[in-house]
């Protein structure tokens, strides 16, 4: 094997750690002396640069192809997705100028980079062991940016909850991986899927599916996995409950869809209404189903944004786990365009809460009352956000949901046979709108109560909310660009 | 030219938001000015139409959108969507004419009403479902803002209500599309593609009611109205008179465009239980109007009412009764909207009650003789009387429906009579009570109204507003023929071939 070749293929991947090692560095060295707000702002450009490097490399000229048996690959496709990685981390660097919840900024930074560079690892493998890597490097970071403002107890608790559900869903995952190595021989998920053929009905296949499911169940917050998601998002700080809502998110789907779609090609099994068959298909279908019921019910009664978010979050799982239930490409496709905008949505949404939390010292929803007047740009843009995930023309969300629709009504073979499926998720998007409604009233109907407090809102938060509101309405009103890149082979 | 429509109310509502916020006449005259060039544009595009004298849909724009789904930025027009866009034109004046004494927040209602304006627009003019249903969803946000910023008592309640009704209908719409889209092979949304493409039967028995009921709630289908007369009467004028107006027959076109025309063999096979809803809505309807003590529930029940014509009408297949329903479409929208402007502008704005007992108190004939003779034109109108526009789409749509089944006919004959006794009953009350000795008069009262400053007197757009829809239902009513000769070839096009081979449109 020859290292310079191997450097070359990964070398946005080393841009980012070298980034995040230096932002690491200078922090604790040369910057130590400065005040907290100038600090934050040079670790923001810094990473920037790194992030405007690795994209630079990425739009490059990187070899397309599978490497060393599949354990590193590269198509347009990935170079997108890592692109979108790439983004988010700047972007929630960026929504961190906002925040005091820490006087280490550079370890911060540094953190939110490596997690990224385990997401961006974990969508360019097609080896478990490999994707368990990525996937750990992701969640150990994330756990210690949950817990990052120490001296707030919330955020310690949701810090432990989510390292203990965390820990035990990898448990799960590497018992599950373990079995499928134990019965096929393979950890590349192709050799996997040939040695799987005609396995469906073997119990130990079963058991180490339905095991990686609850890991990876866990990883993208799907009912019954969901019990971290809202005491994490809510006791996080911000910036870093916006990452684990969107970047976090984006890599694990990508990994969740190559396990089911590739390597669990032959034990797909059928979720069809009374056409259960056995094989991955049918446990999903039922997470999926659970997720959008639990996730929109339980947000009708949450008082608190960030909570809310994170049921809707849950119940929006369930919509994209409908398209993988889809099992074809285009299924893949609109799942991938369906977290992309997803992601960049509740990044611009915590971004968002960011600002109001900071001038109100919480995220209670009566504190968005009035934010139209008082704040008509980030109302604005909360509203866009907001309007997205209900699915509303022309934003991408309303492309998202029908294309992810369509996907699992096209299955091919079993037309029509996730209809019951379908039915429920646009029957409980009512229930949705309902919810987003109630904080849209708040922001653009009710006068303001109580003292009126100031909102001063940074450039930098400025900066990323317009391009994340921009992005939402470009992909709405013009979904066949990024469903074009998607498609691309 | 019929295309600016759409793009006028964009630019219009959009214009809104730079314009200055303290003062409110700008925006006022930008508004009468936007409304004016749309409906300019619909009538001159509707002229340049009929001197083609195309039976068919003529494509106005047609551009990929997204082709790998098969979606195209597709607009076409045909005699029906062009009936409504006239409607839709016109109540975009009339609504601006009414909402002249809007000062609070006047740029921003202007956007939005401008905005649920091009949404309409929007629906009327696409011929690709995709764009369609993304038009008639972009209409629900607009509706909710205006009747919860602007709206009056119980606007909370009646917002959600009718932004989650909607939202409702329109899932089940979205289902039933992407169904039919998937079935026919998953490579277009193409309405005139579609309409080729024959669905399996078992099919069609299922998507026919999920697509119909799903637009109809719109439409007011009993036993999904509920959300109508709360909405109408919770909205603020202008808005009321669109959602009764436009908004209400958006569900009702959509029902005869997508649902009838994809799925012929699933509507005759719900014919009856349609018919069957659509007659207790106007039964319904009427009788509870009857009883209400509100005056804008009146109106709002009324408006059940008719619009169960239209669904009856829609209901029957045949060809007189689908005219007929069309029509009734147009008649009611503009009937409707002069009815909402009386009671809600003329009236409540400056009374501040609703209630038929209090109003019946203070003499309205003599303090306001244009409201009290613009409503019983207008209640003459909405009692089918002949001369005006209301009497023969609903003779056509009971003809109609004779052919198929008589009873339901004779049914709504029924609902006809109690609607001439409420019509008449609330005009009593509500304008003639002192006049006829029902009600002694309340001077006190009556004074402080005739006081009350400037806005006391019926205002000059106020005039010009109702003028133009008495106008406008005189006019169709005198002429019916001018719409007909537009809606009756429609139904001959290419589109309705798999109606017409299923047994519809004898």
């Amino acid at each position: 094997m020859d290292y310079g070749v191997l450097a070359g293929r990964l070398f946005p991947e080393i841009i980012m750690i070298a980034t995040a090692l230096i932002v690491l560095a200078a922090d604790l060295s040369l910057w130590r002396r400065f005040p907290a707000r100038w600090r934050r702002t040079v670790a923001a450009f810094t990473t920037s640069m790194g992030c405007l490097m690795a994209c630079a490399a990425l739009g490059g000229e990187l070899e397309i192809g599978v490497f060393y048996k599949g354990m590193w690959i590269f198509d347009p496709k990935i170079g997108l997705l890592k692109e979108v990685l790439v983004g988010l981390i700047a972007g929630t660097v960026w929504i961190n100028r906002e925040s005091s919840f820490t006087r280490h900024v550079g370890e911060f930074a540094a953190l939110t980079i490596l997690a990224g560079v385990g997401g961006m690892i974990l969508v360019s493998t097609e080896n478990l062991l490999l994707a368990f890597v990525g996937l750990e490097l992701l969640s150990l970071s994330l756990y210690v940016m949950t817990a990052f403002a120490k001296s707030e107890l919330a955020s310690v608790e949701a810090g432990v909850k989510y390292f203990l559900f965390g820990g035990v869903s990898a448990a799960c995952l590497l018992y599950g991986l373990s079995l499928l190595y134990g019965v096929t021989g393979a950890t590349q998920l192709t050799a996997m899927a040939t040695a799987l053929a005609g396995k469906a009905g073997d119990p130990l296949v079963f058991l180490a599916v339905v095991l990686v499911s609850v890991g990876l169940g866990f990883k993208v917050a799907v009912a019954p996995f969901h019990l971290w998601a809202p005491d994490t998002y809510q006791g996080a700080p911000t910036p870093a409950a916006a990452f684990v809502a969107s970047a976090s998110k984006v890599a694990s789907f990508f990994l969740l869809a190559k396990i089911s779609l590739l390597g669990w090609k032959e034990v797909s099994g059928g979720g069809g209404w009374r056409a259960f068959a056995p094989g991955w298909s049918p446990v999903w279908c039922v997470m999926a189903a659970a997720s959008v019921v639990v996730g929109n019910i339980a947000a009708l009664v949450q008082t608190r944004l960030k909570r809310l978010l994170a049921y809707s979050a849950i119940a929006h799982t369930g919509y994209m786990v409908t398209g993988l239930l889809a099992n074809n490409p285009s299924g893949e496709q609109a799942l991938v365009y369906y977290v992309i905008t997803y992601a960049v949505a509740s990044l611009g949404a915590f971004a968002v809460i960011a600002v109001v939390e900071r001038a109100h010292g919480t995220d209670d929803i009566a504190v968005f009352s009035g934010l139209g007047r008082r704040a008509p740009y980030l109302a604005a843009c909360l509203g866009l956000f907001l309007l997205s995930f209900a699915g509303i023309p022309p934003l991408a969300g309303f492309f998202g949901k029908i294309y992810l629709f369509i996907a699992a009504l096209g299955a091919p073979g079993s037309k029509l046979s996730l209809l019951w499926l379908v039915l429920l998720g646009a029957g409980m998007s009512c229930v949705a709108l309902y919810y987003y409604l109630v904080v849209l009233k708040r922001m653009f109907v009710f006068k303001p109560e109580g003292r009126l407090v100031e909102i001063e809102v940074h450039w930098m938060t400025r900066a990323v909310l317009g391009i994340c509101a921009l992005i939402i309405l470009m992909l709405g009103l013009f979904p066949a660009w990024l469903f074009d890149k998607l498609t691309a082979r | 030219m019929l295309v600016w429509t759409l793009y006028i109310c964009l630019l219009g509502g959009a214009l809104q938001w730079l314009l200055p916020s303290d003062d409110p006449r700008p925006s006022r005259v930008t508004a009468l000015f936007t409304a004016l060039a749309a409906l300019v544009c619909a009538l001159g595009g509707s002229a340049q139409w009929a001197s083609g004298g195309q039976l068919g849909p003529v494509d106005l724009a047609k551009a990929s959108w997204i082709p790998q789904l098969g979606i195209q930025y597709h607009l076409a027009v045909d005699g029906i969507s062009l009936t409504l866009i006239v409607l839709t034109g016109l109540a975009a004046v009339a609504g601006v004419l009414f909402s002249w004494n809007v000062r609070e927040r006047t740029r921003h209602f202007f956007g939005l009403y401008f905005l649920l304006l091009a949404g309409c627009f929007g629906v009327f003019l696409s011929f690709d479902l995709f764009l369609l249903f993304a038009f008639y969803e972009l209409a629900i946000l607009p509706k909710y803002f205006l009747i919860a910023m602007w709206g009056s008592k119980n606007r909370d309640y009646a917002s959600m209500k009718l932004a989650l009704y909607s939202f409702a209908g329109s899932a089940m719409v979205l289902v039933g599309i992407i169904a039919a889209h998937v079935v026919s092979g998953g490579q277009t949304f193409d309405l005139a593609e579609l309409a080729k493409f024959s669905f399996p039967e078992t099919f069609q028995y299922w998507a026919f009611p999920l697509v119909f009921v799903g637009f109809a709630i719109l439409a007011g289908l009993w036993p999904f109205h509920t959300w109508a007369p709360t909405g109408h009467s919770a909205a603020p004028t202008a808005a009321s008179m669109l959602l009764a107006g436009v908004v209400m027959k958006l569900g009702a076109y959509g029902a005869l465009r997508v649902a009838i025309t994809l799925f012929p063999a699933g509507a005759l096979a719900w014919r009856d239980a349609l018919g069957a809803l659509a007659v207790v809505g106007i039964v319904y309807g009427a009788v509870v109007a009857l009883t209400q003590r509100d005056f804008k529930f009146v109106i709002g029940y009324s408006s059940v009412s008719h619009m169960g014509f239209v669904l009856l009408g829609l209901a029957s297949l045949t060809t007189i009764g689908l005219s007929g329903a069309v029509l009734q479409m147009f008649s009611h929208g503009i009937i409707g909207g002069l009815l909402f402007a009386v009671v809600g502008r003329m009236v409540y704005d400056r009374t501040h009650t609703r209630d038929l007992d209090e109003l019946s108190r203070l003499d309205l004939a003599r303090v306001w003789p244009f409201a009290a003779g613009a409503f019983v034109l207008a209640a003459l109108a909405s009692m089918g009387v002949p001369g005006f526009s209301g009497f023969v789409p609903e003779l056509k749509v009971l003809v109609g429906a004779w052919q198929v089944f008589p009873t339901f006919a004779v049914l709504s004959g029924i609902g006809i009579l109690v609607g001439v006794a409420y019509t008449l009953r609330v005009v009593q009350r509500a304008f003639f009570a002192v006049a006829t000795g029902e009600a002694t008069a309340d001077p006190k009262a009556t004074a402080l109204l005739l006081d009350d400053s400037e806005d006391s007197a019926i205002s000059v757009p106020e005039r010009f507003g109702a003028a133009l829809l008495i106008g406008a239902t005189l006019f169709v009513g005198l002429q019916p023929r001018c719409l007909l000769d537009w809606i009756v070839p429609a139904f001959q096009s290419p589109l309705f071939e798999g109606l017409r081979k299923a047994g519809g449109l004898q």
